[in-house]
């Protein structure tokens, strides 16, 4: 697709979404048996899961630290997940989405309950559409929870952007590439930014009204990843007090 | 209700002084740290839905031997951390170059964790009465998190499971449930330890499975067939040392005191 003329008319955009306005979200907890805490994301086009191990050994030893445990990332995307094959294996992007998605979870994990061992997260990326470390993010973090490992609250992400001069939240494929900013963002829910990066420019005033976009973007998003979670256990708990 | 379901950064209470496991406290406030069910009655905590073992002394926990080190048992807890058990911790003294006479690679051991340090160092020991080599019946494993339920209130859970499939029944905490009895009462054993796993969240969990486990029974008729079977032979052999063994965990101990324990069941395959 060569560049539109326009990104957007009238407030709305190219897929008819307001400037505020998310793509739809679907989730689903526990996809993989295998996997000690698994989830499915679907973020517009973007289709990723999530796969978490651990607390387990670390291989290799050298690895381990003492007193915490080690969390390792690995964002992937698949070959057939964008419309040119992408080779596979890591190259430079993804060796930097799995970095500052680590640093993104990180902070809310309770690392030093679990010395000597290894927390791993495993992102696969099956259908690209702009904006998939944000989804990576939010399955991961959903992934840790049903996982069971100790957090002090989920991550949740999305992006914000500048099209034909109109800040836009969670910007897809076209708005990704012919804008003029792209801002990825991961928070908790009190707000405690784990992530941010931008790609292009905005001014100082932009920059805040864009980070408030987010923070509501995020806020809507933890809802959905809270009642994801719910719905895996959805049926009655138990009311009796057993000890 | 005093119980429910619960994510990572839920709030939970003002009360920091009731605070236990699965929470965690900032600026007075308790928050909850994991997935699972928060109960607030007079103390605050959540249990996991999900999770890894991690040991603690005192646990009892079935294990596997993944390796004859030199005068260690490297036992797999099945936990981050493996369990060490040394030579000397075997109830009888033995040559360490005859350690695997004892216990080999693949063995089965019910074990107590003696200690764990601040760097994860698990050390087992088998000089405990609860303590045994498991030699035959089968082993499932359920989440960790959920052994308490599969106990039950004061064992109940546990006594009705025993009573009814006609198996012993013994839980690690670590989540590896030990059943040993004749073939059929064992399957059904299993499907029930499964059953429970699967529905440990829902409500009237003890009704269901008795319901099940009488359901399960009425449609085929009560059997009394010797299968002679290998499994069948140890099996006769298993029920002169075990049958007396009684339903509750607390009773349990006594009454294992009693037997002979594991030096004689040792001894028995020594001789």
């Amino acid at each position: 697709m060569s560049k539109p003329e326009k990104l957007i008319a009238d407030g709305v955009r190219l897929d008819g979404r307001k400037p505020d306005e998310l793509r739809p979200i679907k989730i689903k907890v526990g996809v993989l048996n295998r996997a000690d805490g698994s989830c499915y994301f679907e973020f517009g086009g973007n289709k990723v899961i999530a796969a978490v191990y651990g607390p387990r050994e670390v291989h290799p030893r050298h690895m381990q630290k003492s007193t915490s445990a080690v969390v390792r990332y690995r964002y992937n995307m698949a070959s057939f997940s964008v419309e040119e094959r992408k080779r596979p294996g890591p190259d430079r992007r993804s060796i930097e989405v799995s970095k500052v998605s680590r640093e993104a979870l990180e902070p809310v994990i309770f690392q030093e309950y679990f010395p000597r061992s290894a927390i791993d997260i495993f992102v696969e990326i099956l259908q690209a559409d702009a904006g998939t470390r944000t989804a990576g993010i939010n399955a991961a973090s959903i992934a840790l929870a049903d996982a069971g490992i100790p957090m002090k609250s989920l991550v949740s992400s999305c992006a914000v952007g500048k099209i034909d001069d109109t800040l836009v939240l969670d910007l897809n494929k076209d708005e990704d590439n012919y804008g003029q900013a792209d801002m990825p963002i991961a928070m908790t829910p009190e707000g405690n930014i784990t992530l941010l990066q931008m790609d292009g420019h905005l001014s100082r005033d932009e920059f805040r009204e864009a980070l408030e976009m987010a923070k509501k973007g995020c806020t809507a998003i933890y809802e959905m990843q809270k009642s994801a979670l719910m719905e895996k256990y959805s049926s009655q708990i138990e009311g009796d007090n057993n000890e | 209700m005093d119980k429910k379901l619960v994510i990572p950064g839920d709030f939970l209470s003002d009360e920091v002084k009731l605070a236990e496991e699965g929470t965690y406290v900032e600026e007075g406030r308790v928050y909850s740290s994991v997935f699972g069910i928060a109960s607030l009655k007079n103390h605050i905590r959540v249990v996991p839905l999900s999770g890894k073992y991690i040991p603690r002394p005192g646990d009892l926990v079935i294990g596997t031997v993944t390796e004859v080190a030199f005068s260690n048992w490297i036992v797999d807890i099945r936990s981050p951390y493996e369990g060490l058990l040394h030579i000397s911790e075997f109830p009888r003294r033995i040559e360490s170059t005859e350690m695997s006479r004892f216990i080999k690679t693949g063995d089965s051991i019910m074990t107590i964790v003696k200690d764990v340090d601040s760097r994860m160092k698990v050390e087992l020991t088998l000089s405990d009465q609860r303590t045994r080599i498991i030699k035959e019946g089968r082993i499932v494993e359920v989440t960790p998190s959920k052994v308490p339920r599969l106990i039950g209130r004061g064992g109940s859970m546990i006594a009705m499971l025993k009573n009814e499939t006609k198996c012993n029944i013994f839980i690690g905490q670590n989540g590896r449930v030990w059943i040993s009895g004749k073939d059929k009462g064992m399957d059904l054993a299993v499907r029930a330890v499964l059953k429970i796993e699967r529905e440990t969240h829902i409500s009237g969990l003890t009704e269901r499975i008795s319901g099940f486990l009488k359901e399960e029974k009425g449609e085929k008729p009560k059997e009394k067939d010797p299968e002679v079977t290998e499994e069948g032979k140890e099996e006769t052999e298993f029920k002169e040392t075990m049958e007396e063994v009684p339903e509750s965990t607390e009773e349990e101990k006594a009454q294992e005191e009693k037997q002979g324990g594991i030096l004689d069941e040792l001894l028995g395959d020594d001789r």
